[in-house]
């Protein structure tokens, strides 16, 4: 299928990215492309105007800053996966990154895109709400700055104004936590069913922090807190786990859909939070 | 005379690599779409969103005066020009259709029929201004619900008077085949065992990776088709029919072709809108279809429910069959639909000797997109639905299920064997293939292993599947088909060109669309004249080069096609030999033919076949009357079928906790005769396993309520990949068939037919003694999770009502 004919802008700035935005009102931005380029296709979306953030070197790139990581909205998955420094301080980036679909779609999907997007279906939305990440959006004349919790408001919907533009993500450092993402699909290269992303923080064999994030158990990532709260001061067992993870659903309203009905989610909530939260502690 | 006996075959059964695939891997060579001609115009497809509607209405103005646009044309334009489209099979004298239009006029019957149709000087431009076409539709209620559909409760096609195209039966005691079932039931009922299930063979979509795309030109003295088809002969004579184009004024062209499954046999609407598109614009003009329209419109696949009961003795050995089968034809008849169920019913009897089978088959019209043949059609149904049967039979018994096979299984002293269902299966050896499998599998290892995670509770149980399979191949001997109500004949032809430098060209009526019949029929050539493969060309799929032919499709092409190819080959060696005899001033009777050469019997002289093709081609020094060419014509029609054979076993893994089964090995050993080419059986098998599996465990066409498609994309629509695959234990036996020259029996469909009762023998095998006994297909991880959940709830309530 041939997309609706469009206005097509490469700006070479954020500056430039963000006057094109205020200038034109039925803007969209394209990043990697992998979820904007079907639905232009499918005609489901047509926009006037597309502005491409690929020409923009000041987007691409992760950096050390301090307590946190800073990654550049246009980072391409493929990076991000191979980042040593990301390795090393939030692994759970990396794992649930090598999860996304397939190499070809890794190699030009980006971090910031695949945020930006906000499907609760997506794996990065809740490995940025498990590890408290924050959202750096450039407006006119300013940047601001929104956190996890905030970021995301809704199905394909989040913080970032129309004018605006998710510029980087600064994540805070997780140096030496256990990590692990577990994804629920059918075959390799479908969204997850469910999915949880899980880090913990060990001393010993007691768990002292944990944060998780679940993936497609409503319209926003969600962060499992009872879960979190009920694993602190847990030894990292089968069974201290199990009885952790069985909060994993408390509180949500997942969606039916042909691949399982909302009882179905729940269940699978609670057996991949156990199973994620023990590979995170190296048990699993 | 002498032909192959003095030389070994080096050719037939060696791995050659396919000479066809260095075009097809990196794409550079003609498929429809890349055809672009001089003033080419561009054709996009307006389709009725509802599954059930009158148009009332259409508006092309704002569409006409649309950028690029040179016409916009709907059914009302089209009424009397359109024609009707074919159904090639009626079952049954009675049998009744709908007429069914390549565009819609008044009354639309499926979620995406065509409305009407814009022609312009781009593709954009083209999709832009089918977007303005506005079309006013009366929405009327949907028959969706196959069983519903049945009771005429409400009406597909209103004007017909009912969803029933028509019934077909055959019965073993009427046809003189076997003995009367209802007895053996009656019989089973006093202290035998009575199986009865109920099957749903879910509507599967071909999904072959080129989408169809058709490319016309009017512009010559013939008009030029070019399309993604499997059947460029039947496309000739098909717009010869439906649009009243003398046949000898149409040129049809299948260039390569990615793929079809069964799915590109067919003639479409597409086709023939295309063909008036280019009629009435005098212009070339070209339509390729998006992924969403193929999805949705290109004709889908299996769509049966199946009520069966299995009549056995004490003992597991079956007395008896009953088949009844409702079958989703969809709106429309295409050119086989009516006859898929028809040919699985010979197969519900599979390996096994059965004294007595019943099959009554009701198609029934919906408002869904039309069926029709996919990659085995109706004989993975048949399969399927007995070799569940069976598994269900060994656990009454209480033996091994590979044991209640053997103990109902034809012998392979037994051969040729008549079968209940009045087909003769010429040869094979179901012991044979069945050690080989087990001894591959480590079945009795793996059986232990089993018993090790029942006993310990084990969240992942193991669950070992088998399937032993036959099918019929070879479609089809022309007179069987004439006995069953079809137009066409099942023949195949062949040419073979001796070129003056020695070189040959091989044409084959075959249409090959991915099964590499260069590389193949090259290696029998090669073998049969004594010419180096890589002299050897092999056309195809254009019909002024490959006059006649039937075509590919039903695993005929070797064992109809190759035939006629090897057929071919011998009238060049006959129609050479007295030439031969006269260059070398030898008597007729003293010449051998060995190794490319004519030799005179006891001494050095002889001649090569290229240098007789060269002397032949000056015409020099031959004699008055010999005919200035070696070049022959070949038509086979087979006198049977050939009935491959195997035995699959699978191992599945299914995680209690979430439902999820996963294969963990899966060994196939199949029987398909004589090999031409390892690599491409090898090849037709990983595939065949591919897309059976995918039926076991991931696909499924889904509509709702309303009947929208909702498995409309890849994202809903699961075809598996390699990630999700196991890899493969494939093995073969070999026993020729009889019933041609080089013993082949055919390998197309073969992995498709086994694999999806074996893979859902063993997720029900994982979880049996868990209580679960049935899962739908595919069984997907929230349905075995359901199923589980559900016998552990009746398992509480039957706790619960003892105590």
């Amino acid at each position: 299928m041939i997309p609706v004919a469009f206005d097509y802008y490469a700006p070479t700035s954020v500056d430039e990215a963000v006057a094109l935005l205020r200038e034109h009102d039925d803007a969209k931005v394209l990043a990697g492309g992998q979820s904007l380029m079907p639905v232009l296709r499918l005609r489901l979306a047509a926009p006037e105007v597309i502005v491409d953030l690929g020409r923009i070197e000041e987007l691409n790139g992760i950096r050390e800053d301090g307590d946190a990581l800073v990654i550049g909205a246009m980072t391409p998955h493929s990076v991000v996966q191979a980042d040593p420094l990301i390795a090393e301080h939030a692994s759970l980036i990396s794992l649930a990154t090598a999860t996304i679909a397939d190499p070809q779609v890794r190699h030009r999907g980006t971090f910031g895109g695949s945020l930006a997007h906000a499907d609760p279906a997506g794996d990065l939305p809740a490995v940025a709400v498990a590890l408290d990440a924050f959202f750096v959006i450039a407006g006119a004349n300013s940047r601001r700055t929104v956190g996890a919790a905030d970021f995301f408001e809704g199905v394909f919907s989040t913080a970032i104004g129309e004018d605006e533009l998710l510029v980087e993500i600064r994540v805070p450092k997780y140096t030496g936590w256990g990590a692990h993402y577990e994804k629920f699909n059918r075959v390799a290269q479908q969204w997850s069913i469910v999915a949880v992303a899980a880090t913990v923080r060990l001393d010993g064999g007691t768990i002292t922090e944990a944060r998780v994030g679940l993936t497609n158990m409503g319209s926003t990532p969600i962060r499992a807190t009872a879960v979190e709260q009920a694993l602190v001061g847990q030894p990292a067992t089968a069974e201290a786990v199990r009885a952790a993870a069985a909060h994993a659903a408390d509180g949500t309203s997942p969606p039916t859909d042909l691949n399982g009905d909302a009882d179905y989610r729940r269940h699978l909530a609670s057996v991949l939070t156990r199973r994620a939260v023990l590979a995170a502690a190296g048990t699993g | 005379m002498t032909t192959t006996e003095d030389r070994p075959a080096t050719e037939v059964g060696s791995p050659r690599r396919r000479k066809e695939d260095a075009r097809l891997i990196t794409g550079r060579t003609r498929w429809t779409d890349n055809i672009a001609l001089p003033g080419m115009l561009h054709l996009a497809m307006v389709r009725s969103p509802f599954a059930h509607a009158r148009i009332t209405a259409i508006g092309t103005e704002a569409a006409k005066a649309a950028s690029g646009v040179v016409t916009v044309l709907t059914g009302a334009d089209l009424a009397d020009e359109q024609g009707a489209l074919p159904n090639a099979w009626a079952i049954t004298p009675e049998q009744k259709a709908p007429v069914h239009p390549s565009i819609a006029v008044e009354h639309v019957a499926f979620a995406g029929e065509i409305v009407a149709m814009v022609v312009a000087r781009t593709a954009a431009e083209a999709n832009d201004a089918a977007d303005l076409v506005d079309v006013d539709y009366e929405e009327l209620p949907p028959v969706l619900d196959l069983k519903t559909a049945a009771t005429d409760e409400a009406l597909a096609h209103p004007d017909l008077g009912t969803n029933v195209s028509a019934v077909w039966t055959f019965d073993s005691a009427e046809a003189g085949t076997g003995q009367d079932v209802e007895a053996a039931i009656s019989a089973a009922r006093d202290g035998g065992i009575l199986i009865e299930r109920e099957i749903r063979q879910q509507r599967l979509i071909p999904a072959f990776m080129e989408p169809r795309s058709i490319a016309v030109d009017p512009t010559g003295e013939q008009l030029t088709v070019w399309s993604s088809t499997q059947v460029p002969h039947f496309v000739k004579i098909f717009i010869a029919l439906v649009l009243g184009i003398p046949e000898h004024k149409i040129r049809v062209i299948a260039p390569d072709v990615g793929g079809g499954f069964g799915g590109k046999l067919q003639f479409t609407p597409e086709e023939v809108l295309t063909v008036i598109a280019a009629r009435h614009t005098g212009k070339p003009c070209k339509y390729s279809e998006t992924r969403s329209e193929s999805l949705m419109a290109a004709h889908h696949g299996r769509d049966q429910w199946q009520q069966l009961t299995l009549a056995a003795t004490k003992d597991g050995t079956v007395t008896g069959l009953k088949v009844e089968l409702l079958a989703d034809m969809g709106a429309y008849l295409g050119l086989v639909t009516s006859a898929i169920p028809l040919l699985g019913a010979f197969m519900y009897n599979g390996i096994y000797k059965f004294p007595a089978y019943h099959l009554s088959c009701t198609n029934v019209f919906t408002n869904k997109t039309w069926t029709d043949a996919y990659r085995g059609a109706g004989r993975p149904e048949a399969t399927f639905a007995i070799e569940r049967l069976m598994d269900e039979l060994a656990v009454e018994v209480g033996v091994d299920p590979l044991e209640i096979r053997e103990r109902n299984w034809i012998k392979h002293e037994e051969f040729p064997f008549a079968t209940v269902s009045g087909l003769t299966y010429d040869s094979g050896n179901y012991e044979a293939a069945t050690a080989k499998a087990k001894d591959l599998f480590g079945y009795d290892d793996l059986r232990a292993e089993q018993q090790k995670r029942r006993e310990s509770e084990d969240p992942v149980q193991l669950g070992i599947g088998i399937s032993t399979y036959t099918e019929m191949c070879g479609l089809a001997p022309s007179r069987w088909l004439g006995s069953m109500g079809y137009v066409g004949g099942g023949w195949e032809h062949a040419s073979i060109r001796m070129l003056p430098t020695g070189k040959v060209e091989v044409i084959t009526g075959t249409s090959p669309h991915g099964q590499g019949h260069e590389t193949a029929w090259s290696q029998i050539v090669a073998d049969r004249l004594g010419v180096a493969f890589e002299d050897i060309e092999v056309l195809h799929g254009d019909t002024q080069v490959a006059a006649r032919g039937l075509d590919t499709y039903g695993s005929r092409s070797l064992a109809v096609g190759g035939m006629a190819v090897l057929a071919a080959a011998d009238k060049v060696i006959e129609k050479a030999k007295p030439i031969a005899a006269q260059l070398l001033e030898a008597n007729v009777d003293d010449l051998e033919f060995s190794g490319g050469r004519f030799g005179v019997r006891g001494t050095e002289t002889g001649m090569s076949l290229g240098d007789l093709a060269f002397a032949v081609f000056q015409g020099h020094k031959l004699d008055a009357g010999a005919e200035r060419s070696l070049d022959a014509d070949a038509t086979l029609d087979p006198d049977d079928f050939s009935f491959p054979h195997g035995t699959h076993l699978c191992a599945v893994e299914v995680d209690t906790e979430t439902g999820a089964a996963k294969i963990r090995s899966y060994v196939s050993v199949d029987d398909v005769g004589t090999v031409v080419n390892p690599l491409i059986v090898e090849g037709q098998v990983h595939g065949g396993l591919a897309q059976g599996i995918a039926q076991a465990l991931y696909e499924e066409a889904v509509h709702d309520e309303s009947g929208t498609l909702l498995t409309g994309s890849f994202v809903d629509y699961l075809v598996p990949s390699p990630p999700d695959l196991p890899p493969f234990v494939t093995a073969r036996t070999e026993t020729p068939a009889t019933t041609n020259q080089l013993g082949v029996k055919g390998v197309g469909e073969a992995g498709t037919i086994a694999s999806t009762p074996a893979v859902v023998n063993a997720v029900i095998d994982a979880v049996r003694h868990l209580g679960v006994s049935d899962i739908a297909m595919p069984c997907t991880p929230y349905r075995v999770w359901k199923a589980l959940k559900s016998a552990q709830q009746e398992g509480a309530q039957q706790e619960g009502g003892r105590s």
